[in-house]
């Protein structure tokens, strides 16, 4: 489009940016509000009642006290995993291997926490925490390392790693540490100390408080310092950073350690939180749901937490929905596909709306680049 | 071919308007037969807009269009292509992975049943070659094709599709001068055999060579009508930009120090490990401009990558004030004072979804006072990008509008701004004028020289002839990766520096290519 005539007017340019933040997030509201029509529809077709549904849904995730607490529990792995897929988009990597990672921060928080005995809790829930988080962040590294020098892909890269992830833990509580318990057949690890175990905060879940402090510190990290500008410098456009002085490889690396260590720190929150040891199988789907969240949030660090209370609130609900209107709780997996739909072929909702192709810096789902 | 009196397309009152902007406001046309109507303009003069209501990518907000005297309603490129009008965009629209004829037919399939008939339409396509003098091959890749060929191609496709209106936006951007000719000399060709051409340009020299008549816009308004025999370079950029503009750059003798930019010998290799950049020795004093005149190509681009860190320096040195920064990183070298231009401004210079704010702080974000340790001071970096806004004088609704927003002048001011606002002795401008409007040409011009004047050493890099010679004070000719000479600008001629750049030992100049020599330079700018 060409501004003929354009001039300096701070009226336009708040314009232009208020506009801009408006923008930002009617796609994902109309994603959402979208895919629970065809949810209703789906609901409708296999023939139950959608609004019993759904009212039963959000009666199970938000009705009572107990019910919102099951939903804080639901959306706080979540937001540790939105915030690490979102933070490698700013830097225009698409982090797949949250799930992995948070795997590895899931089972090596687990192993502090049952291996130590007798710790105060002041010291062993943050050693337990770190190791966690640095384990997610080592296995997000060896992807990163291999893009910024290779050039291998980061999509397959963590695809692939996920794997190895997957089979690793499983060996791990299938074996070296394995629930030795007499009667105890299942593969799982001991149960960690009680002293590792997270406490409420004045009735709130310190999980949760850390993961919106989290949710602060991406933040603060992305727009409020220079590493973050770099990151995101890197991920609009990588020879413009490299033009400015900023290291395309460091930036690349940097972007999947801290990735990974938001998603190791996780899969520790929930080990500590919630299991209270780590079971494979547990854990299963946050990575890939961080991913919906992510992009929910359109990458924005605080809008990862309302994203992630929103998918609590359906999976902490499913139960109360299936009990109620006889709705497999499994329609939730098909909405939740629907959303991610939705948000990433973000031009069937514009043309719905009827809204033009967004200015701002935008999310990239992929780019080619590597050295 | 002088033009019928047929009219095949004309335009009535059109007003098509953004939020915020007005865009194009009761502009009208008429284009005849077997004529080049020229559509001149600066960047966001609306000429674009124009055009793609008329190629229906946009549909106007009143007046009408009428083809041949029929009013029609465009809906979209498909109904234009049926009314028989072709654009060539300014950025082709190609497959590279495919070859010429893949990518003609694409769309217009010519079919054998179920299957692709490649050999009919190799055969028309060869025929379309024939007729206009588009000389290329059906089989070729167009990745493997020059800008000009995959123009050529472009052009074919809107032939192939039987367009006899063709709307060529801005189509000697990306060409070199030699290109430009026979472009000219395809688009005669054309005319001759009753096509019409609208060619948008804002390049003054180019729109007297070829057009038959030549309308201008201005602010989304049409300001004259003009002919090429009737115009002049300087009438034709004051109707441009509104007011009288300053053809020559104005600017007195320099006054060389010492040496702040060496190159001793410097090698460069291309990605493909091609030699592109020969054992360059060159230095550039404080107080001057030394210009690297050369056709694009000739390994200008490798050689300021190389400078400024953004390739390897193969062999040699680069000294920038005596200190040797050969193949430091981009990040050491701009800490110098080297303050860079890059020739490929939406790729390199601008993060185009950044604020103008943040791209005046692009490179130095990381310094007092935009930052304090790692935590940036979005006051200050504000506060910086006012003060340029106003003293370059960049065209924005304000510092936090991305710079996707401004018009291509206004994208390349903020890149001036920026890297003139450094402290620095050092300059290095890589095309800092292409493709951007007169009145920000002339602006930057004065810039660079008033740079020159509080002593910095600048090396200037352009495809642009007359923009070498209207600021160099010595200009070095490049030529296959080798400077061929260096002379100094008051004694050097366009003829000269035309055969040098096309190759010819400096001290054999045989007389009777001079005449050669002025066609290929004429072209330029």
């Amino acid at each position: 489009m060409e501004r003929a005539g354009s001039q300096f007017s701070p009226r336009m340019d708040s314009r232009i940016q208020i506009w801009g933040m408006v923008h930002a997030a009617i796609v994902p509201i109309a994603s959402v509000v979208v895919a629970l029509v065809v949810g209703a529809a789906i609901i409708a077709l296999s023939g139950a009642n959608p609004l019993v549904a759904y009212s039963a849904l959000f009666e199970g995730g938000l009705g009572s006290g107990r019910a919102f607490s099951r939903t804080l529990e639901k959306a706080t792995p979540l937001i540790f995993g939105g915030l690490a897929v979102s933070l490698a988009f700013k830097c225009g990597l698409f982090n797949i291997g949250a799930q992995g990672q948070l795997l590895m921060g899931a089972v090596s928080a687990a192993f502090i926490g049952f291996s130590l005995q007798g710790l105060p809790s002041a010291l062993h829930i943050p050693l337990a925490l770190l190791v966690g988080a640095l384990l997610g962040a080592v296995w997000a590294a060896i992807a990163g390392t291999l893009k910024a020098f290779t050039g291998a892909h980061e999509v397959i890269t963590t695809i692939m790693l996920n794997f190895v992830a997957f089979n690793l833990t499983d060996w791990l509580a299938d074996g070296p540490w394995k629930d030795r318990t007499p009667g105890n057949i299942v593969a799982r690890t001991p149960a960690v100390a009680p002293e590792a175990r997270l406490p409420d905060i004045v009735g709130v879940p310190l999980g949760i408080i850390l993961a919106v402090l989290a949710a602060i510190a991406v933040w603060w990290l992305i727009w409020r310092t220079t590493i973050g500008f770099e990151l995101r410098t890197v991920g609009q456009n990588a020879s413009a950073a490299k033009y400015a002085g900023i290291s395309v490889r460091r930036m690349t690396v940097l972007a999947m350690v801290a990735s990974g260590f938001l998603a190791g720190l996780g899969g520790a929150v929930e080990t500590l939180g919630v299991v209270g040891r780590f079971q494979p199988g547990f854990n299963v789907g946050l990575g890939f749901n961080a991913i919906t969240i992510a992009l929910l949030a359109r990458t924005n660090p605080i809008a990862v937490i309302p994203a992630s209370l929103l998918i609590g609130v359906m999976q902490a609900g499913a139960s109360r929905m299936q009990f109620n209107s006889g709705v497999a709780s499994e329609i939730i997996d098909v909405i939740l596909a629907l959303i991610l739909f939705f948000v990433a072929a973000d031009g069937i909702i514009r043309r719905v709306l009827r809204l033009r192709a967004e200015e701002g810096e935008r999310v990239t789902l992929s780019s080619g680049r590597g050295s | 071919m002088s033009a019928g009196s047929e009219i095949v397309l004309e335009a009535r009152n059109i007003t098509k308007r953004f939020p915020g902007v007005v865009a194009n406001e009761n502009v009208s046309l008429k284009l005849y037969r077997g004529e080049v109507l020229a559509l001149l303009g600066e960047n966001g003069a609306g000429k674009t807009t124009l055009m793609n209501i008329l190629y229906g990518l946009y549909h106007q907000d009143s007046g009408e269009v009428l083809i041949r005297g029929e009013p029609v309603r465009i809906s979209g490129p498909s109904d234009s292509i049926r009314h028989g009008i072709g654009m060539v965009h300014q950025h082709f629209m190609l497959v590279p992975v495919f070859t010429v004829a893949e990518n003609i037919i694409l769309g217009a399939e010519t079919r054998n049943g179920p299957f692709l008939d490649l050999n009919a339409a190799r055969r028309q396509i060869r025929e379309l070659s024939r007729q206009y003098n588009l000389d290329v091959d059906p089989d070729a890749y167009v990745k493997d094709l020059s800008v000009g060929q995959q123009q050529r191609v472009e052009i074919i496709k809107a032939l192939y599709r039987k367009a006899d209106i063709l709307i060529l936006d801005e189509p000697t951007a990306v060409l070199t001068p030699q290109e430009t000719e026979e472009l000219f000399t395809i688009i005669r060709s054309l005319t001759a055999r009753g096509a019409s051409v609208i060619f948008i340009s804002h390049k003054l020299k180019e729109v007297l060579a070829i057009a038959d008549r030549i309308m201008v816009l201005r602010r989304g308004r049409v300001v004259g009508e003009t002919t090429p025999r009737e115009a002049t370079e300087r009438s034709l950029a004051e109707m441009m930009v509104g007011r009288s503009v300053m053809m020559e750059v104005e600017k007195g003798e320099a006054h060389p120090g010492t040496p702040v930019l060496t190159l001793d010998r410097v090698t460069v290799l291309d990605d493909r490990g091609q030699r592109v950049v020969n054992e360059v020795s060159l230095e550039v004093h404080a107080g001057e401009i030394l210009g690297i005149a050369g056709v694009q190509g000739n390994g200008q681009t490798e050689l300021v990558e190389a400078i400024t860190g953004l390739r390897p320096v193969h062999s040699g040195r680069v000294l920038i004030n005596g200190r040797d920064v050969t193949n430091a990183s981009p990040r050491r070298i701009s800490e110098t004072g080297c303050a860079h231009v890059p020739e490929d401004r939406q790729e390199d210079g601008l993060v185009l979804t950044y604020s103008v704010a943040d791209n005046l702080v692009l490179n130095t974000y990381y310094t007092p006072p935009f930052a304090r340790g790692i935590v940036r001071n979005d006051r200050a970096i504000l506060n910086h990008a006012s003060r340029l806004i106003e003293r370059y004088d960049v065209r924005t609704p304000g510092p936090l509008t991305p710079v996707s927003a401004l018009s291509g002048g206004n994208k390349q001011k903020v890149i001036i701004a920026r890297e003139l606002s450094r402290e620095g002795r050092l300059l290095i401008a890589a095309q800092p004028t292409r493709g951007i409007d007169v009145g920000s040409i002339e602006f930057i011009h004065q810039r660079i020289v008033a740079e020159r004047d509080q002593g910095a050493a600048v090396l200037l890099v352009s495809a642009e002839l007359d923009e070498i010679m209207a600021l160099s004070d010595r200009i070095a000719v490049m030529y296959h990766g080798k400077i061929v000479a260096t002379l100094p600008a008051a004694s050097a001629t366009r003829e000269e520096l035309g055969l040098l750049m096309a190759g010819a030992q400096p001290t054999n100049v045989p007389h009777e290519t001079i005449a050669d020599g002025r066609a290929t330079v004429k072209a330029q700018r």
